[in-house]
């Protein structure tokens, strides 16, 4: 492994961690297509500082490229402030508008330089090495990894320094504001982070993969933990290593690597959204036929105690008319009783089915709660 | 010193009103519902007092000074349904940012805190799920959660938006004990809410509101049959077969009926 290939997979890694940090607070503000908004309307930011200074590397970029990450909060805001149209349709508005103003200001105006629409939907990470900090003629590294090293300790210092307003307002914005912590402060000052990660992340890995790598592990976080903390931890950690894998497969097939990583992402949440233990579909369908079970038992059970001691009880109670009374299939009744019968909440007795002791205590208590 | 002072108080959602001029004086150490039809302003009424809306006209001191700078004299139970419940966080957590106020920016909260936090659980009888996450609440222990968050604030002005929606019985008594210690030891409580049949037994004074204040005061003298047919327009809605005092399931009161005759909140009064 070159120095080359270290350097892209440690800018890829970077990245993702970067990204996922304030992914987790979109997600858990429902707020996850705002990002695929700020990660393209940066460009016109980007598109306008370059026709003023006229240098790809200025720090400006980064600058107008932030505020062009707000602008697009504040015309959504204000745009469903209108109430006219919902939330996700003001991003469909807004988000468009300025992207392709920056789209055609680039086909128009900067055909020659390196900003091209390529470049913008799915970044070069492959090339980011290629752009090095020197200082005084010596190579520091690539010098996107000094900058998306310097986006990932802004995230992680806002995380931590205002984890408990962040919390607060993503979990009730109207307690918060009544305590004196301003909602709508904290909403900009998110949404400004939310802009530079984009802009950072974007010039490396495209506009495509910041909203992948934003949103996509928190999601699988978010079935994998109940604890906020755990959850911020584990985006960082899947987007750690999504990056890392998907840079391998695209080493193997000879792919894009933002491609392959976006991929892996997609992968790795499709697994989780499977094999979650507690969340996930496959927990969750087991545990909703388990407690159909349960629940098909108990209302046998109370089927019996009801007609405990009257005339109809002997019919009620025959295991060969059960499907006819509680119009289950034969099939579903046979099991029931099976499993009934193994908990011992009933008993077969000549011609028919009796509730044990247990059975009948069991009914009882559902009944009277 | 009264507790809340509104006077010509006027919200609207553009050119729409809400509450119109609105005077409402509410002394210190009582226990005030709030009731009124849907669309009434209950709500707004309530987050008007906490200054979450910028009212249109008029103006509300809390204690006899604008809310800005009383802040701290206010706790606020929101709706149940106001947050996201499978936010992922435990029911220590969730009452422990009834401190955060106190703490302000950026301090973490810590072992007092905590402590605090505890305790006001204990007030709920909720100190057993301290540690569960909350997306595994039922509706009452959730309302609790949220009585035991305003607790911690440790305010001497209590707004609560139905603290009894969809809450069990068992609930809805734990609830007013805790309200009515509140009361005794000094505090005011206002809640919004929906029975109206359990208005005189929970609370001792009343404000009837549709957009314009009907009627306010002690519940013996405000709550008559004329103020409540004023209140709703002549529709009084009740909850039917709700004999044992607790509001139903869905708490709206919308479309009940309107054979208010033989209502069973009117005995109530007698």
């Amino acid at each position: 492994m070159s120095t080359i290939d270290i350097e892209i997979q440690l800018i890829a890694v970077v990245v993702a961690v970067s990204c996922a940090l304030p992914g987790v607070y979109l997600v858990l503000r429902r707020m996850a297509m705002m990002s695929d908004a700020i990660s393209h309307t940066v460009l016109l930011g980007i598109v306008l500082a370059f026709f003023v200074t006229g240098d790809i590397a200025s720090p400006l970029l980064i600058i107008a490229a932030a505020a062009t990450g707000m602008l697009t909060v504040t015309l959504v805001e204000s745009v469903r402030g209108t109430r006219l149209v919902t939330q996700d349709a003001a991003i469909g508005l807004v988000f468009p508008a300025l992207f392709s103003i920056a789209v055609i200001l680039i086909s128009r105006y900067a055909g020659d330089v390196h900003l091209d629409t390529d470049a913008v939907l799915l970044g070069e990470l492959a090339f980011a090495p290629f752009t090095r900090l020197e200082v005084g003629g010596v190579d520091l590294g690539p010098k996107t990894l000094y900058v998306m090293g310097g986006v990932l300790l802004l995230n992680v210092g806002f995380i931590i320094t205002f984890y408990k307003e962040l919390k607060l307002t993503t979990f009730d914005a109207a307690l918060a504001a009544s305590l004196g912590f301003s909602p709508v402060l904290l909403h900009y000052a998110f949404m400004g982070l939310v802009s530079v990660t984009a802009v950072g992340a974007f010039d490396a890995v495209g506009s495509v993969l910041v909203v992948a790598l934003m949103i996509v592990p928190p999601a699988g976080a978010y079935l994998l933990t109940e604890k906020l903390r755990w959850m911020i931890v584990l985006s960082a950690l899947l987007g750690a290593s999504s990056a890392l894998a998907g840079y391998w497969v695209a080493w193997v097939a000879d792919a894009s690597i933002a491609g392959s990583i976006a991929s892996v992402t997609g992968a790795q949440f499709l697994l989780i959204f499977l094999l979650a233990p507690e969340r996930g579909v496959i927990a969750q369908s087991m545990r909703r036929a388990r407690q159909r079970v349960e629940f098909a038992q108990l209302m046998l059970a109370i089927h019996l105690l009801n007609h405990e001691g009257t005339p109809e009880a002997e019919r009620e109670s025959r295991e060969s008319e059960l499907h006819e009374h509680l119009r289950w299939s034969p099939k579903f009744v046979a099991r029931i009783v099976r499993l009934a019968e193994r908990e011992e909440l009933i008993e077969r007795e000549a011609g028919g089915l009796r509730l044990t002791p247990a059975g009948r205590a069991v009914a009882r208590s559902a009944i009277a709660a | 010193m009264n507790a809340i002072e509104i006077n010509d108080l006027t919200v609207a959602y553009q050119d729409k009103p809400v509450l119109w001029d609105l005077d409402l004086t509410v002394p210190s150490g009582i226990l005030m519902a709030v009731v009124g039809p849907n669309g009434a302003g209950k709500t707004t009424l309530i987050k008007a007092i906490l200054g979450l809306i910028d009212p249109a006209a008029g103006q509300v001191l809390v204690q006899g000074k604008p809310y800005r700078r009383q802040r701290h004299l206010l706790a606020y139970v929101p709706q149940r349904g106001s947050v996201d419940w499978d936010f992922p966080t435990s029911v220590l957590d969730v009452v422990m940012m009834g401190r955060y106020g106190a703490l302000g920016w950026i301090r973490r909260p810590g072992g007092r805190e905590r402590a605090l936090a505890m305790q006001a659980l204990d007030k709920v009888g909720m100190t057993d799920l301290a540690e569960r996450q909350i997306s595994q609440l039922s509706g009452g222990q959730q309302q609790r959660v949220f009585l035991a968050r305003a607790l911690v604030q440790d305010a001497c002005i209590y707004l609560m938006d139905e603290p009894f929606q969809g809450v069990d019985a068992k609930t809805e008594r734990a609830i007013m004990d805790v309200l009515r210690e509140l009361r005794d030891t000094g505090n005011t409580v206002i809640a919004v809410h929906h029975a109206l049949q359990t208005v005189p037994e929970y609370f001792d004074w009343v404000t009837l509101l549709n957009v314009r204040l009907i009627a306010a005061g002690p519940v013996k003298e405000a709550f008559t049959e004329a103020n409540i047919r004023l209140a709703y327009s002549g529709r009084v809605p009740f909850h039917s077969g709700t004999s044992n005092g607790t509001s139903n399931g869905d708490g709206s009161g919308k479309g009940d009926g309107d054979d208010a005759d033989d209502a069973p909140w009117l005995s109530a009064l007698r």
